[in-house]
């Protein structure tokens, strides 16, 4: 590589690294919270949904059925208080609204003689109804509700049995995949997550770069070196990128590591079901995709008279690259036209579901970065210019 | 001599924004910074350009640095025009003004070596340079002090010694003792006349009448973007102190001082 080039990036690099704080803020931080955020959130998901193993549902019972089997079911699932008057009941009700009990259960009278009796589906006649009252708003009670519903159901078919489903030890009944719902969701959510993470740190280091050596005249002792204003262009656009891969990398680790705490309930998700091949194209979309984006921001930068103008003029291209990115989650699979890969953002985005749907295709990701390559160079050219003109420069 | 540095019909216009046509007090869109300004520097002579603010100084020395392009006119620095050879120019002049400023985050050591290679000094000779140019402004000691804690005085001997790392023949100073306290600025009076002796070709740009009496062998006089004068340091005084014979000028050229 070209002398110049190197010093400029080198200088770069010294200046982001030098600096402890911003190494830490700019790289380490965003995968930390990351991780913490995503872990939390889940942890605090999953808490509001789940009962306590342990925990023993309260129950008022009103007529309760004279039969062993019954009572044993109830025994191992609920704590429950037998009541015999309809005072009871309604008091039990109000304990209900109040959410001091979490069931309660009215059978009609004389049950047991009654079911002996079959109610065939096309007879008028009703069976016996069992009452189950509920409170919805509560996670106890609402769970204690299914908990009722299934004994019951299990209670109707011991006393008919006449078929049993799915009831064979050892059988795999479930035939999804777990590469099949790993995919799912990794191509639904990395994608944007990623190209956010991306802009993001790009978004630390560009403006401070360009508008900033703009903004404080350090740009200007630059140019009036003999060093090519394309070799600082490139100097500059290949160091930043660098920055911006770790950091990227930073929040793609954080999030990889937490999302199965996210996504808790959803399964065992696991990056491991992605073979080598899998991880090499990725890492290969994200470099030239990181190359657009410090491109973009660079001519950003390189036109805003300060740092602050430069963000400011960066949001909507997030905004932008955001809904680019939500594509990924309600579209139906990746496109198959190669043109939609000479989009940039879009043909990242594209790749990457790809990818992690197992369908990658060779053309799709070469279209990908080669398109990529040709914005970077494109954008490349367009910032010497920029370094040449004294309406943007002097 | 030599006729190192020539400038020919040099000129300049800046289109003003709206606001900046308000401030101005006028409805053109363009304003001209400087005029058709010729002038010779002679090879190992310290050339003076004296106005007032605003009178084009600073303007034709960001063109002679290749900052800029003039609209018309050329200028050849030691044979390269900076038309049309830009970049050979840069090669061959240092260029100081305090618009130019060096990275704060830095130390004075670490960015002599950084301009040494985008100058591709080679390696024996940076070290060399750096210990005589810090020696000869007293950096040493500050030289792994981050530059955005150093003083005034020293921020600016810093980019002096820096702007000489590759050691041309032609420096151009804009305004070399501006903001300094009268030590530093005896020290850069001092170092401009050092660099005469080395045979270097000196252009500063000022408005302060002391520095061009105490330095240079030649002086030109821009008064509205154009050269009023412009001949030897002697010829100009005319016998009488600078400053009475530069406000003759001005009243020849424009009218009253009062104006």
């Amino acid at each position: 590589m070209n002398n110049s080039v190197l010093t400029i990036m080198k200088k770069e690099l010294a200046r982001f690294f030098g600096d402890k704080k911003v190494v830490f803020s700019t790289i380490l931080l965003p995968g930390l919270m990351i991780f913490i955020l995503y872990s939390f959130m889940g942890s605090a998901i999953t808490s509001q949904y789940t009962v306590e193993e342990d925990y023993k549902a309260g129950c008022y019972i009103k007529n309760l059925p004279d039969d062993d089997t019954l009572q044993m079911m109830l025994n191992e699932n609920f704590s429950f208080h037998t009541v015999s008057s309809d005072e009871e009941i309604k008091q039990a009700k109000k304990k209900l609204q109040q959410k001091e009990t979490d069931l309660c259960v009215v059978f009609p009278e004389n049950f047991m003689e009654n079911i002996a009796e079959v109610f065939p589906v096309t007879s008028n006649a009703l069976p016996p109804e069992v009452q189950i009252f509920y409170n919805s708003s509560e996670t106890a009670s609402e769970t204690a509700y299914q908990t009722m519903s299934g004994i019951l159901n299990e209670f109707e078919g011991i006393l008919s049995n006449r078929f049993d489903i799915n009831k064979s030890d050892g059988v795999a009944y479930d035939l999804a995949k777990k590469e099949d719902m790993v995919g799912s969701i990794f191509s639904s959510m990395l994608p944007m997550l990623l190209l956010i993470f991306l802009f993001s740190g790009t978004l630390a280091v560009t403006p401070e770069s360009i508008a900033g050596e703009k903004e404080r005249g350090t740009i200007a002792t630059l140019l009036v070196t003999p060093v090519k204003r394309s070799h600082i262009a490139i100097g500059k656009i290949l160091a930043l990128s660098i920055i911006a891969l770790l950091s990227g990398a930073s929040s793609t680790v954080g999030t990889i590591l937490s999302l199965p705490k996210l996504m808790a309930g959803a399964g065992e998700l696991d990056g491991a079901v992605y073979s080598v091949t899998d991880y090499l194209l990725l890492a290969l979309v994200i470099l030239s995709t990181v190359l657009v984006l410090v491109t973009a921001l660079s001519l950003i930068s390189a036109y805003a008279k300060s740092i602050k103008e430069a963000q400011t003029f960066a949001t909507p291209l997030m905004i932008l690259l955001m809904l680019v990115g939500i594509t990924a989650m309600f579209g139906t699979g990746a496109k198959e036209e190669l043109y939609y890969y000479c989009i940039p953002a879009y043909n990242s985005v594209q790749s990457m579901v790809r990818i992690f749907q197992f369908d990658v295709t060779t053309n799709t990701i070469l279209v990908t970065v080669a398109s990529n390559i040709v914005v970077t160079f494109a954008g490349m050219f367009v910032l010497t210019k920029m370094f040449q003109s004294e309406r943007i420069i002097g | 001599m030599k006729e190192l540095i020539q400038v020919k019909n040099l000129s300049k216009t800046f289109s003003l924004s709206a606001k900046q046509q308000k401030i101005e007090g006028t409805r053109e869109k363009r304003k001209t910074a400087v005029k058709g300004l010729s002038f010779t520097a002679y090879e190992g002579e310290i050339f003076g350009l004296l106005g007032p603010n605003g009178a084009g100084k600073t303007t034709t020395l960001r063109m002679l640095a290749t900052l800029i392009r003039p609209d018309s006119g050329d200028a050849i620095i030691d044979g390269s025009s900076v038309l049309s050879d830009a970049e050979e120019v840069r090669k061959k002049i240092a260029f100081l003004t305090t618009d130019l400023k060096l990275e704060g985050f830095f130390t004075p050591n670490y960015l002599f070596d950084f301009f040494s290679e985008l100058y591709h000094v080679p390696k024996e000779t940076i070290k060399e340079r750096k210990e005589m140019l810090f020696r000869t402004f007293g950096i040493d000691k500050f030289a792994e002090v981050k530059v955005a804690n150093l003083s005034t005085g020293m921020k600016q001997k810093v980019s002096l010694s820096i702007s000489l790392v590759h050691w041309p023949n032609v420096i151009i100073f804009d305004e070399p003792t501006n903001g300094l306290d009268v030590l530093t600025a005896k020290v850069v009076t001092d170092f401009l006349l050092e660099l005469k002796n080395q045979g270097k070709t000196v252009i500063v740009s000022t408005h302060i009448f002391s520095l061009i009496e105490k330095v240079c062998d030649r002086v030109g006089v821009i008064i509205n973007g154009e050269m009023a004068v412009c001949d030897s340091l002697k010829q100009v005084q005319a016998g009488m102190a600078l400053e009475d014979r530069f406000f003759e000028i001005y009243k020849e050229s424009v009218g009253d001082t009062d104006e």
